[in-house]
């Protein structure tokens, strides 16, 4: 009905009729669907929440005389240096050096990764160390200086795995609390958290991945990144409901943008306490309003999303696949939920508020003609699931993983 | 009669005083003690709700400070930074008195009610933006 070249010649035209994946759901409703789709061009979709494979690849410059550097730190946090002589990838997960970690349980991880990366964003001075065995042509083997994300050369997000399509409610049935990524969980199952935007999260939007794919425009912490590949553990093939939204986890997108664009209020590091250290990060995704089948699917409410309630002390460690109940994301957000006749107190690790105010200022963005629509390039695959990983006994002395074939060994 | 949130400093040398069974014995006080760090020789402090008469209540701080105990009626024990905060909302189930909550259910803004804070300080453990520190955490904010 409307094509990428339509749209976005409204929105170069500041006509683009933009609304947020809220906002439309009661106008479909009092317009009707098929007018409804003729008017609505973009429907802007939003989260903000934890993102823990996430990172970036940095530049530092080359210093005088050349070091290839080996071994980095930021802050002390180390990074990876096994690319060449300057870059580095920081990891949002990344521990900061002689942090004790969990050795006085529950450990409380208070920097890290993460945090080099609001840093990084926030324009704020960070202490780079690195250390290298020396070469002909880079014979530097020790550095120590003060940086801003300014005096890199490029400062690059690559996260492979983002905006998860839904996710798992955690909840603690033994008799003992745990400390998770989904924060503190009550013995007997007092509380549960769950970790969605829901109705505002991009890929609730659009299910089967018709208008999100390889290329796709993203509003990445208000820098204008794009989905690079599939994300880590895309899974499509999964539980959906009548209305085809996911159950379960399901897709995820790899996502990339310039760090040096970005704003500081949507990279955010966190401190999971008795699990470690994290980024939070804002992103928010154009839906373009091809036909009316895709306007439909933004209109997908919180009381017909549907997330599982997993048991954090067995069944997620075990892998059981065990899910306890599904709830709606309305039920979620109410704070309370029942299960079994009883009330539990509901938390959330996603902010609701801030995925709002993202999916606001990617809408204004729109219709101010700052951000155009891009047309996917290659479609996010459609069906396949996780594997799991198998523990196998050593191969040693046979098969084709036998002795002749380990590398390392002299012929 | 009157409810007032009071914390006292003590220097070192005042912790041995028997100071809230006068404030209940001879000034009429009601006392609720919250928090409590009384150790020898050290610095220490007590938060507590007095209740009584204006006049009583001030007669009871008057003999308080007559220790060289300082005595604050103004200042928290917890600080709600909102510009570090996220409204995620993960914090809520875990605040006992729901001084943290959502402005309502619909906005999904968080904010915090200081006159419903205990100073449990289960959101400076649970909140993963460090959004909330006190003067009774032992750790303060690290970042370098």
């Amino acid at each position: 009905m409307k094509t990428y070249e339509q749209i976005n010649r409204k929105i170069e035209a500041g006509k683009a009729v933009v609304l947020t994946a809220e906002e439309v759901i009661d106008y479909v409703d009092r317009k009707g669907l098929e007018a409804a789709a003729k008017e609505v061009d973009v429907v802007t979709t939003a989260t903000f929440g934890a993102m823990c494979s996430s990172g970036c690849f940095l530049n530092f410059g080359h210093s005088t005389p050349r070091i290839r550097m080996t071994e980095a730190w930021l802050d002390d946090v180390p990074v990876y240096a096994g690319v060449a002589a300057v870059d580095a990838y920081l990891g949002a997960t990344q521990l900061r050096h002689n942090d004790p970690a969990n050795m006085d349980y529950p450990g409380e991880f208070r920097f890290g990764g993460g945090h080099v990366i609001e840093k990084l964003v926030a324009r704020e001075k960070v202490q780079l160390f690195a250390l290298s065995y020396g070469t002909d042509e880079y014979p530097r083997r020790e550095i120590r200086t003060w940086i801003t994300i300014d005096d890199l050369n490029q400062a690059i997000m690559v996260n492979p795995r983002n905006c998860y399509q839904n996710y798992n409610v955690a909840t603690n049935r033994s008799d003992e609390p745990i400390y998770t990524y989904l924060g503190l969980l009550k013995p007997r199952m007092q509380n549960l958290t769950y970790s969605s935007a829901g109705q505002l999260s991009p890929l609730l939007n659009d299910p089967f991945y018709e208008t999100i794919g390889i290329g796709t425009r993203v509003w990445l912490a208000g820098a204008q990144g794009h989905v690079y590949a599939q994300g880590t553990q895309h899974a499509p093939t999964c539980d959906r409901g009548d209305n085809g939204v996911p159950r379960e986890g399901a897709g995820t997108l790899a996502l990339t943008a310039d760090m040096k664009a970005m704003r500081p209020e949507y990279v955010r590091g966190i401190s999971l306490r008795g699990y470690g250290v994290s980024l939070a990060l804002g992103i928010g995704i154009p839906i373009p309003i091809l036909n009316a089948d895709i306007l439909r699917r933004t209109t997908v409410r919180d009381r017909d999303i549907f997330a599982p309630v997993i048991d954090y002390s067995n069944d997620y460690p075990n892998n059981t696949g065990k899910v306890i109940t599904r709830l709606s994301y309305e039920q979620l957000r109410s704070g309370e939920a029942v299960i079994g006749g009883r009330t539990v107190e509901v938390g959330s690790l996603s902010s609701y508020s801030v995925a709002r105010e993202i999916a606001e200022a990617l809408a204004g963005e729109i219709r101010g003609g700052d951000f155009p629509v891009a047309e996917p390039f290659e479609r996010l695959p459609c069906a396949q699931s996780m594997k799991p990983l198998e523990i196998r006994e050593s191969p040693r002395g046979r098969g084709r993983f036998g002795r002749r074939s380990r590398p390392g060994r002299k012929r | 009669m009157t409810t007032r949130r009071l914390m006292f400093y003590f220097p070192q040398s005042e912790t041995e005083k028997p100071i809230v069974y006068h404030l209940v014995k001879d000034y009429d006080l009601v006392v609720n003690i919250f928090r409590a760090k009384v150790t020898p020789d050290e610095f220490g402090y007590l938060v507590l709700d007095v209740s009584g008469t204006e006049e009583d209540i001030r007669r009871g701080t008057e003999f308080v400070r007559s220790f060289n105990v300082e005595v604050n009626d103004s200042q928290r024990g917890l600080t709600w930074e909102e510009s570090r905060c996220t409204s995620c909302g993960v914090c809520i189930p875990h605040c006992p008195t729901k001084a943290l909550h959502f402005v309502t259910p619909e906005q999904r803004t968080v904010t915090f009610d200081a006159d419903l804070c205990i100073d449990c300080l289960s959101c400076i453990e649970n909140c993963p933006f460090h959004a909330c520190s006190s003067i009774f955490a032992e750790v303060v904010e690290t970042r370098v």
